[in-house]
């Protein structure tokens, strides 16, 4: 198929971007979104031109390093998916794809459609950890009875790989869904409860510091997610956080 | 709690209590005002309490005006920070793909609500304070006679089609920042017990009572 990309351009942080148009031929529907992307570079390559910066690394949809907003919609129109496992049969032959990047203050473009996502990092060191004695005598974590659906909420909400597609998705470029799943992931577990207090408020804190929106609960970010991340957290994340401000003052 | 007051959860959750406390202000607005449609005198009545009731008047009227001011501010402050969170726009925004128009435009949904409630707060709580306590006539009556006047007030307000276009467009807005809004504040609060059940009775809420609002206005505008 052929198809006519709009893509964001951007030479770094300081520049001013715009989108430039590109044309790509013969693209096969198997192709993954990222292959088709790399026909496009090796072109572009050929002709002596800069080809486009995108981040990518495992490419099977484990790593959260892929990240483009493909036609509005982060990961692209396919449902549970990141963009490395996008396939070109969602699209049809003569499609025009404007493929831009993460759009949000505490995602600053880095360069074309990589951004900056050491905000998450940041919101992660604040308090997603648990403290334990590594001296040799760690206990054994399946020694701790752990009830099946605690286990299974908990292991749900460790899914998140991080990719940043709820900021992406939510009109308020707002960062709840994935700072819940990495409260709730310890929350859930008793490994987590003693340090659960300071976590929530601490991970909270981080999170507004760097100037992620306010929640308002469109949902967004749970139908894009590529892991299927509940909004169920978000709402445990507002139990903790309003049970340890109680708590804590 | 310092650190409480600049949090956005603690924002949200002050967001969700205060139109839970609107939303419930509502079914008693709405439950007086339906009275008028099956008798004239226990309208009257009924408004008389609320209008000359020190407790309503001097407690839960101003309890009321701060909550409506509060989520009306905070709706408008809210939004500014959100705008700010994304200072680049996107290109193409395929918003309707993942979310509903509802829960995306609440901002829409309650600016038309709030020239609604300028509109509704000259014609009635203007009207209501300057006869009260300016001119100073507590009696409720039409002057003359031994009627009470609120029925009549209302009947002749609802006789300007204008008006009750107006009116209407207002209630149908209010529905749909009902529709995201009722279960949003369960949500916003941390409630996820009885989920489904909190959804049916948001979306029955959000469609019952501004279509019953609906129909009073239109009551009195046909037998005007």
């Amino acid at each position: 198929m052929n198809l006519t990309l709009k893509i964001w351009r951007q030479k770094d942080s300081k520049a001013k971007g715009q989108m430039v148009d590109y044309k790509v031929t013969d693209i096969s529907e198997h192709m993954s979104f990222l292959e088709m992307m790399d026909v496009l570079n090796e072109g572009l390559v050929a002709k002596g031109e800069e080809p486009v910066a995108f981040d990518h690394d495992c490419r099977e949809g484990i790593c959260g390093m892929c990240s483009l907003q493909i036609n509005g919609e982060p990961h692209g129109p396919d449902r549970g998916i990141t963009t490395c496992q996008l396939h070109m049969r969602m699209f049809k032959d003569g499609d025009t794809i404007v493929i831009e990047p993460w759009r949000a203050a505490a995602f600053p473009v880095i360069k074309d459609l990589i951004v900056d996502r050491t905000a998450f990092e940041r919101i992660q060191q604040a308090g997603g950890y648990i403290s334990v004695n590594t001296s040799g005598n760690t206990q054994d974590a399946n020694a701790i009875p752990i009830s099946k659906e605690a286990a299974d909420k908990a292991m749900d909400a460790a899914t998140c790989i991080g990719c940043g597609a709820c900021v992406a998705a939510c009109k308020n470029a707002s960062a709840m869904l994935f700072t819940s799943a990495k409260v709730s992931q310890f929350a859930l577990l008793p490994q987590g409860r003693v340090e659960a207090t300071d976590r929530v408020m601490n991970m909270v804190k981080q999170m507004d510091l760097e100037g992620f929106g306010n929640c308002t609960n469109t949902g967004a970010c749970e139908v894009e997610c590529p892991k299927g991340i509940s909004l169920e957290n978000i709402a445990r994340m507002n139990r903790e956080y309003l049970a340890a401000s109680v708590a804590k003052s | 709690m310092s650190g409480l007051i600049k949090s956005s959860i603690a924002r949200k959750v002050a967001m969700a209590l205060s139109a839970l406390f609107l939303i419930i202000f509502l079914l008693l607005h709405f439950s007086v005002n339906f009275i008028s449609v099956f008798s004239e005198d226990v309208f009257n009545e009924a408004s008389h309490f609320m209008g000359t009731n020190p407790l309503v008047q001097f407690l839960m009227q101003p309890i009321l005006i701060v909550g409506v001011v509060f989520h009306f501010v905070m709706g408008f402050v809210l939004e500014a920070k959100n705008k700010a969170a994304r200072p680049v726009k996107y290109t193409k925004y395929s918003g309707g793909e993942n979310a509903s128009w509802m829960s995306r435009n609440m901002l829409v949904s309650g600016a038309v609500i709030l020239a609604f409630l300028v509109l509704h707060f000259y014609d009635f709580w203007v009207h209501e304070i300057t006869v009260k306590y300016v001119e100073g006539d507590m009696s409720g009556l039409i002057p003359g006679t031994e009627h009470l006047r609120y029925y009549e007030e209302m009947h002749e307000k609802f006789a300007d089609p204008i008006r009750v276009a107006f009116y209407c467009l207002g209630f149908v807005l209010l529905s749909l920042h009902l529709l995201h809004g009722f279960q949003s504040a369960f949500q916003s609060m941390g409630i996820r017990k009885f989920r489904n059940v909190i959804v049916k009775l948001g979306n029955i809420y959000a469609i019952v009572i501004p279509l019953g609002f609906i129909f009073i206005a239109l009551f009195h505008f046909i037998t005007k």
